[in-house]
């Protein structure tokens, strides 16, 4: 199929961005949109032309690392996929693709269709972590009985890959999934109550430093995360956030 | 955390606009149950509004209360929306958000600056004479004059109209902000189906109550 793709292209975090035109033909239907910019990127290369920068790792929906603004929508047209799972055949010949980066003032540009989503890392350092001691005597996790409903509501929290397709989806750029997934995997889990009540005050300050927005409860997020992290969660950190403040 | 740092964190200032909300909708709701009595009877009519316009803890403590939460609850509005307008300095060229969230969702701001608006209106028509006819010019309480100032704002049918717009606007902010409001407070578990079948039948039910009270008053007299 023969393509025209709409591109944002940014030299660096301080250069002025702008969306160029680029066509593309003979694009295989069994491609993947990321192996589609291969073949973009090996023609602008052939040309002497600056290949498109934009982000991938495993290319299996794991890493989190891919991201796009394709179409106006996170990880493209096609629900419950990352932007690497995403494939061609869910275009048509002639189709126009906008192609950009997730947009937030806490994920600045690098480079074109790259961005920095360090502020999820450092969110996650605030308090995504429990307590272990691991010289030796660590016991065996199964010596810890958890009722299967937590157990299953903690792993589905744990799911998230931390793509930031939330805080792309969001009409506020809230980040608020990502950290009640994180808050919630600990939550409903016994080895995370030690820091249960310092872990969502610190996150939820460091996520309102970050300069994300607040959640208007629009579930632009749980609609568009590939993972189907559900807003439940984002009750759950309220829930936790409203009780660590009454208890301190 | 102090109650400062609370209500300047991103889920406090939530929590804030959600217990507002929640204030303003049982207010509506005492609201809609006396105008519905003009429907009913002029004289049960009168009777409610003079023990509403003269008991003194209703004037002195709950008016000021209900001032005070009207203003917060659109103050603490603008802010979020600036706030979150700050949060994506640079649009996006292509915008697809029919598939992911409702309208009415995405411009909850938009439906109060009409509610707003309308209270504006509100206020001029009603409650800035109340305060001039008992607090500035002290004229004595007539128990039966209510029913006839009610009928007589319901006869401009511009009024009316504005009237009937505003309170569409303002289901549409119902529609979306009472379910919010529970989710905004952590509640999201096994009663939320009817949480939000609840807050639906609400939001369409008193608003539509306030806009037959205006059309039964401007056609019946």
């Amino acid at each position: 199929m023969d393509l025209k793709l709409k591109i944002w292209r940014q030299k660096n975090a301080a250069a002025k961005g702008k969306i160029v035109d680029y066509d593309i033909s003979e694009v295989s239907s069994d491609m993947s949109f990321l192996e589609m910019l291969d073949v973009l990127n090996r023609e602008l290369t052939e040309k002497g032309d600056e290949p498109v920068s934009f982000d991938h790792d495993c290319r299996e929906g794991i890493c989190g690392s891919c991201s796009l603004q394709i179409n106006g929508r996170p990880h493209g047209p096609d629900g419950g996929t990352t932007t690497c799972q995403l494939h061609m055949r869910k275009f048509k010949n002639g189709d126009s693709i906008v192609i950009e980066p997730f947009r937030a003032k806490a994920f600045p540009i690098v480079k074109d269709l790259i961005i920095d989503r360090s502020a999820f890392d450092r969110v996650q350092h605030a308090g995504a972590f429990i307590s272990v001691n691991t010289s030796g005597n660590t016991q065996d996790a199964n010596s810890t009985p958890i009722n299967k409903g937590n157990a299953d509501h903690a792993f589905d929290a744990a799911s998230c890959i931390g793509c930031g397709a939330c805080v792309a989806a969001c009409k506020n750029a809230s980040a608020m999934l990502f950290v009640s997934a994180k808050v919630s995997q600990y939550a409903l889990l016994p080895q995370g109550q030690v820091e249960r009540e310092m872990r969502v005050t610190d996150m939820v300050s460091q996520m309102d430093e970050e300069g994300f927005g607040a959640c208007t409860n629009t579930g632009a997020c749980e609609a568009e995360c590939p993972k189907g992290i559900s807003i439940t969660n984002i009750a759950r950190m309220n829930r936790e956030f409203i009780g660590s403040n009454l208890k301190s | 955390m102090s109650t400062m740092s609370f209500i300047s964190s991103s889920i406090g200032k939530k929590v804030a606009m959600s217990l507002s909300a929640f204030f303003l909708i049982s207010f509506l709701l005492l609201h809609v149950a006396i105008n519905l009595l003009s429907v009913v009877s002029a004289e049960m009519y009168n009777e409610a509004s003079h023990f509403m316009g003269t008991n003194p803890i209703i004037q002195l403590v709950m008016q000021p209360i209900l001032i005070f939460g009207v203003l917060f609850h659109f103050t603490m509005g603008f802010v979020l929306e600036f706030q979150n307008k700050s949060a994506r300095p640079i649009k996006y060229e292509m915008k697809n958000e029919k598939g992911n969230s409702s309208w009415i969702s995405r411009n909850m701001i938009y439906s109060g600056l009409v509610i707003l608006a309308f209270l504006g209106l509100h206020f001029y028509d009603f409650w800035i004479p109340e305060i001039k006819y008992k607090y500035i010019e002290f004229q004595a309480p007539d128990e039966h004059r209510y029913f006839a100032e009610l009928v007589h704002k319901f006869e401009d049918p511009m009024r009316v109209g504005f009237y009937a717009i505003s309170f569409i606007l303002l289901m549409m902010h119902l529609l979306h902000g009472f379910q919010s409001a529970f989710q905004s407070l952590g509640v999201n578990n096994k009663f939320t189906p009817g949480i939000k079948k609840m807050a639906w039948a609400f939001s369409v039910a008193v608003p539509l109550a306030f806009v037959f009270i205006a059309l039964f008053h401007h056609l019946r007299h």
